[in-house]
């Protein structure tokens, strides 16, 4: 198809990049769909066929038990919150960087994609660390009778250090290309910083803000290696969703662990398509578009 | 360029105010507004710098409490018993072992995802068929599975019970537990990051150097190697460090595939996990610095290449 309006709209060379030769072409095809079909859409597959083998009134019922409840509920809280207080932060970090000039503003902007680069696992470890028990600023805490490791704080703490760099990632390119002569305009007539900022700026970073915070959400729903280490995971009172998965495939309960994933992955799933719809709608550049 | 609110700012331009209610003007007419505004500058400057100023000590602070303070907190846990302690923890065998592992699995998962996620990339964005929403969608599922559900799959594949298990019987090889199933969990979670980079660079590449290429008598393979790739490289890279970040750290998937038996399957992040198992926080630490060591060299690559990106 794509050769024949190649053909249509330019004045094609003999041999053109466009025009794959079929070998090629198929070859590519096929390659592309035994691999994602084999790495992705089988295990898909499988996860959901085991984990309503027995039916839906036991998928409800795995879902359901007390303790698969109670962390269902934990990581829904935990992901909610800290995607609220990242939307902020983010977005006050994304203009701060953007808009201002101080030192140190480089490191700042490196630091920002270090929980991108630096293991889950090494995050929750470094918490540890800082806000342990026993250690200096945990210590201290504790005394003042704020626990933070083994707790929800922990939990909240791992998750926003995870997905800091997302929201900000999002808005930040956006923030940059907001119209300078729309802001100056805003100034000129009088309005304040703020009014300016929540006028003119945030009504062009919005649809940014949302798919970085959708894409926060998405993340911190999944999110494993971190909270593991910091959650204590006290079934009922610290144990989230992911470890509670993980703790059903050790006890050999693999229908609980599938239910429990199935829900889980829907609930990405929706957040991914929706964000990919998102970016489809207001670039134009997306891939499916 | 970043200070426009240092150059014009403005505390009360009564009529100008109540337009800017009324909605955002056209920039026309707002400079035209400006002309007539009267310039007050003396108070603005102040509270203007003082409201910069506490913003971005908000941000720096935040900052450094989230990112900056851990990061330092580990190096002091490792160091809690001394270099000795450290240098003892770091050349035991099993550290040595697991950290082999780690970037034997590494380097051949972001090999692999290099090859098919260009492959695939090429078909997302070069080619027309009914299926490429469908593979557009499957290529964004890893980033929507949790690590541990990941791994659960591949037990479900290759468990004692899985659909694939009696190929790999009849086969011979051993998938879960073993090192084939590490391999496969590391692909899996960093299977995305390839693709997702090299596609809108794929993407606005014009034909005309490739056409070029093949017209004066080029092959397709050396079309390929001379021109696209070329083009693509920046692009390329930035999503090779970033398959290859996200598979030193992986730990969820990892860790229920490998089932945790045998010290021969353990990789850097299982060595840390079991460390704090067995409290052994000075090895835990250790090989944490050793890993966001790693993870920082490759940050490094990864802010030099995002520049080069932005420049091309």
């Amino acid at each position: 198809m794509s050769g024949v309006q190649a053909n249509l709209n330019t004045p094609a060379p003999v041999v053109s990049a466009r025009v794959l030769l079929p070998w090629g072409r198929w070859g590519l095809r096929v390659t592309a769909f035994l691999y994602l079909g084999f790495m992705v859409a089988l295990p898909l597959a499988i996860i959901i066929k085991n984990g309503v083998a027995d039916g839906l009134p036991a998928f409800w019922e795995d879902v359901t038990n007390p303790t698969a409840f109670a962390a269902l509920k934990l990581t829904l809280t935990t992901s909610i919150i800290i995607t609220i207080i990242n939307a902020v932060m983010g977005t006050l970090t994304a203009y701060v960087l953007v808009r201002f000039r101080f030192p140190g503003k480089g490191l700042l902007n490196t630091l920002i994609d270090m929980p991108f680069a630096i293991p889950t696992l090494v995050t929750g470890v470094m918490l540890v660390a800082l806000y342990g028990p026993q250690r200096t600023v945990g210590a201290w805490l504790n005394a003042h009778g704020f626990q933070v490791i083994f707790a929800t704080p922990g939990i909240v703490l791992a998750l926003l250090v995870i997905t800091y760099p997302f929201v900000i990632r999002a808005v930040q390119p956006v923030l940059m290309e907001v119209e300078k002569g729309q802001e100056e305009a805003a100034y000129t007539l009088g309005a304040s910083k703020w009014t300016t900022f929540r006028r003119v700026v945030l009504p062009t970073i919005a649809p940014a803000l949302i798919t970085g915070s959708l894409l926060c959400f998405a993340r911190s729903l999944g999110e494993f290696g971190s909270v593991v280490v910091v959650a204590g995971n006290i079934p009922g009172i610290t144990l989230t969703a992911p470890v509670y998965v993980f703790g059903q495939i050790e006890s050999q309960n693999q229908r609980g662990a599938s239910a429990m994933s199935i829900l889980l992955l829907a609930l990405s799933f929706t957040l991914i398509v929706t964000v990919e719809w998102m970016q489809g709608r207001n670039r134009g550049t997306n891939v499916s578009s | 360029m970043y200070r426009v609110e240092n150059l014009i700012h403005h505390k009360d331009a009564g009529d100008a105010a109540t337009v800017l209610r009324e909605g955002p003007a056209p920039s026309g007419r707002a400079l035209l507004l400006s002309e007539k505004a009267p310039r007050n500058n003396s108070p603005g400057i102040t509270r203007g710098k003082v409201v910069e100023w506490v913003l971005i000590a908000i941000v720096v602070l935040y900052a450094a409490c989230l990112l900056l303070a851990p990061l330092l907190a580990i190096f002091w846990g490792a160091l809690a018993e001394g270099f000795g302690a450290v240098a003892r923890e770091m050349t035991s065998a099993g550290a040595v072992s697991s950290l082999r592992l780690t970037l034997i699995m590494a380097v051949s998962a972001t090999v692999i995802n290099t090859v098919f996620g260009l492959c695939i990339a090429w078909v997302l964005v070069r080619d027309k068929f009914w299926g490429r929403r469908i593979l557009n969608g499957l290529v964004d599922m890893p980033f929507a599975v949790s690590p541990v559900i990941a791994g659960f799959m591949l037990i479900l594949l290759f468990g004692r019970t899985g659909w694939l298990t009696p190929i790999t019987e009849a086969l011979g090889i051993k998938v879960v537990f073993a090192l084939p199933g590490i391999l496969l969990a590391t692909i899996f979670i960093s299977l995305p990051f390839v693709i997702r980079e090299v596609a809108p660079v794929l993407g606005q590449l014009s034909f005309d150097q490739e056409d070029a290429a093949l017209t004066i008598g080029a092959n397709r393979l050396q079309t390929f190697w001379q021109v696209t790739l070329p083009a693509i490289r920046w692009g390329l890279l930035y999503g090779v460090s970033l398959t290859f970040a996200r598979a030193v750290g992986e730990i969820g998937a990892v860790l229920v595939v490998s089932g945790g038996v045998s010290r021969l399957t353990e990789t850097s992040t299982l060595f840390i996990f079991r460390s704090l198992d067995d409290r052994n926080y000075v090895g835990a630490n250790a090989m944490a610095v050793v890993l966001a060591g790693i993870s920082f060299a490759i940050l490094m690559v990864i802010e030099f290449l995002k520049k080069r990106t932005e420049r091309a």
